[in-house]
């Protein structure tokens, strides 16, 4: 079964199967393909998105995206929350 | 003029031959035979040129792609150049060992389609005997190899009244995305477009299930819904726009800006025997005749959704109104609009005439802010 959507910060992200996270030369961006479908993430959203390994959990995402931006913790976990969240209900991830 | 933008997604009609004779089929009325078709080689020539113009994406389609032996090659030759790949089929030629097979090639992605949720329903649509038992047994295997899955369902008034079942269905099988698309009016839609067409109050029943269970099905299954044309404001954006993401190569090479542009009289379609593709995709006079917006007649030369939907389909424009270089009379500001209403209206009230089965020989002349997402047109049928 393809599970329902709830994160917290133990969840651990994981792309869908189907959904290839992958830079494309020819336009020089990085693209998110699916079936009939491309998803063009910004920034944030990539940081995020190439620590979904389906190692790391939300915590250790948060760890290194607030070291590397030097950001207070709650502000970022409530970011990637929200944004993992969408990208689940959009298909792209599951936790 | 400038090159034209790269197309994102290919296309690739290995064949039409298929043990399915579904009445909607999009396929031309004239099918190729199979001596006709492309070989192994000259295929992997063409997803080479197309990974260098830029292409992410290949669907793999037909007729019936797993006909061909080759198909897997071709897979891998693909994934090899880092193109996305999806395979688009009726399932029934497919077992445990040859869905291993093309998992393993790298298949990223599989489309099956269903004819209903049920098997009587099923065989008489596809007019296969079998075939809704064999599709639901493949569902299984492809998610059994770890593949994700779509469950295409093609709907229109013989089966919309299933339209909750589909879903269950799709769910069933754990499937990740449904895509339930209305028939478009086409090829042999066309052909059977009164025994196909669904009334008015119909299609609102059916737009409200699909937004139900949309909702009640977030996280579990994604949907992608196709409304029938006829009964809309605006036409939709056929294939993003002619010639501007999308191409289309069919069993003999032929490459289209869409898989029915074949229908429309006087225009010049290129050969990837004959000549590159990226040479085809920037000059061929098929590709140019309805390239941007230059083309266009009142009322979409001066209007504001112009670069939206791109003036609608040229094919259905010329079903309709005999001219491809006219509005889609699907848009409401075309003065053709009303006439297709009342067509629409006139059909779906009567009761369905027999089906005209698919068959060879049938000689008729005849983005959001943190992830923005685009539909990259695809096939939206079988
Ligand atoms: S007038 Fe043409 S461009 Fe405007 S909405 Fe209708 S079809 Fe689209
Ligand atoms: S629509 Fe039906 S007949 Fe046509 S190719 Fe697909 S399965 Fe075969």
């Amino acid at each position: 079964m393809n599970a329902g959507v709830a994160i917290d910060e133990g969840s651990v992200p994981r792309f869908q199967p189907h959904m290839k996270l992958r830079f494309d030369k020819k336009r020089e961006r990085w693209t998110i393909l699916a079936p009939e479908r491309l998803f063009l993430p910004d920034e944030i959203a990539l940081e995020i998105l190439q620590r979904c390994d389906g190692v790391a959990t939300i915590g250790a995402i948060v760890d290194a995206l607030a070291a590397k931006f030097d950001a207070p913790r709650d502000v970022i976990m409530d970011d990637v929350k929200k944004l993992v969240q969408d990208f689940a209900e959009k298909g792209v991830l599951k936790t | 003029m400038n090159a034209p933008a790269p197309p994102l997604a290919l296309l690739a009609e290995l064949t039409h031959r298929c043990p399915l004779r579904c009445p909607y089929c999009s396929n031309p009325l004239e099918l190729e035979r199979a001596s006709g078709e492309l070989d192994t080689d000259t295929w992997l020539r063409v997803f080479g040129e197309a990974a260098d113009m830029g292409v992410l994406q290949v669907h793999f389609s037909g007729g019936e792609p797993t006909v061909r032996k080759d198909l897997e090659r071709l897979v891998a030759a693909c994934g090899a150049l880092g193109i996305y790949t999806n395979l688009i089929t009726s399932g029934v030629l497919l077992d445990e060992g040859r869905i291993a097979a093309l998992a393993g090639a790298g298949l990223e992605h599989v489309q099956l389609s269903f004819q209903d949720s049920e098997e009587a329903g099923g065989d008489r649509i596809g007019g296969y005997k079998g075939g809704h038992a064999k599709k639901v047994e493949v569902a299984r295997l492809v998610r059994k190899a770890g593949l994700a899955l779509t469950l295409n369902m093609v709907v229109h008034r013989q089966n919309l009244h299933h339209l909750e079942d589909m879903i269950e269905l799709a769910v069933a099988l754990d499937a990740h995305r449904v895509e339930i698309a209305h028939v478009q009016y086409y090829g042999w839609g066309l052909k059977n477009r009164a025994a196909l067409i669904p009334t008015r109050a119909q299609l609102e029943e059916a737009t409200a299930v699909v937004e139900a269970a949309r909702e009640r099905l977030k996280g579990v299954l994604v949907f992608d819904y196709v409304v029938p044309d006829y009964y809309a404001r605006r036409p939709k954006s056929c294939m993003g726009g002619w010639g501007r993401q999308f191409l289309n190569i069919m069993p003999s090479g032929k490459v289209l800006p869409c898989h029915a542009a074949e229908t429309i009289p006087g225009l010049r379609f290129d050969s990837v025997r004959d000549r590159p593709l990226d040479e085809i995709w920037e000059t061929s006079d098929a590709f140019q005749r309805f390239r941007g917006t230059g083309w266009m007649p009142e009322p979409c030369r001066s209007c504001d959704r112009r670069e939206i939907d791109w003036g609608g389909c040229r094919c259905q424009a010329f079903a309709l109104t005999g001219d491809a270089a006219r509005t889609d009379p699907a848009c409401e500001l075309s003065s053709d609009h009303r006439h297709i209403v009342e067509l629409a209206q006139t059909e779906s009230d009567r009761a369905p005439p027999p089906f005209v089965y698919r068959h060879l020989g049938a000689g008729e002349p005849r983005a959001e802010p943190a992830l923005s997402e685009e539909a990259v047109p695809g096939a939206g049928r079988s």
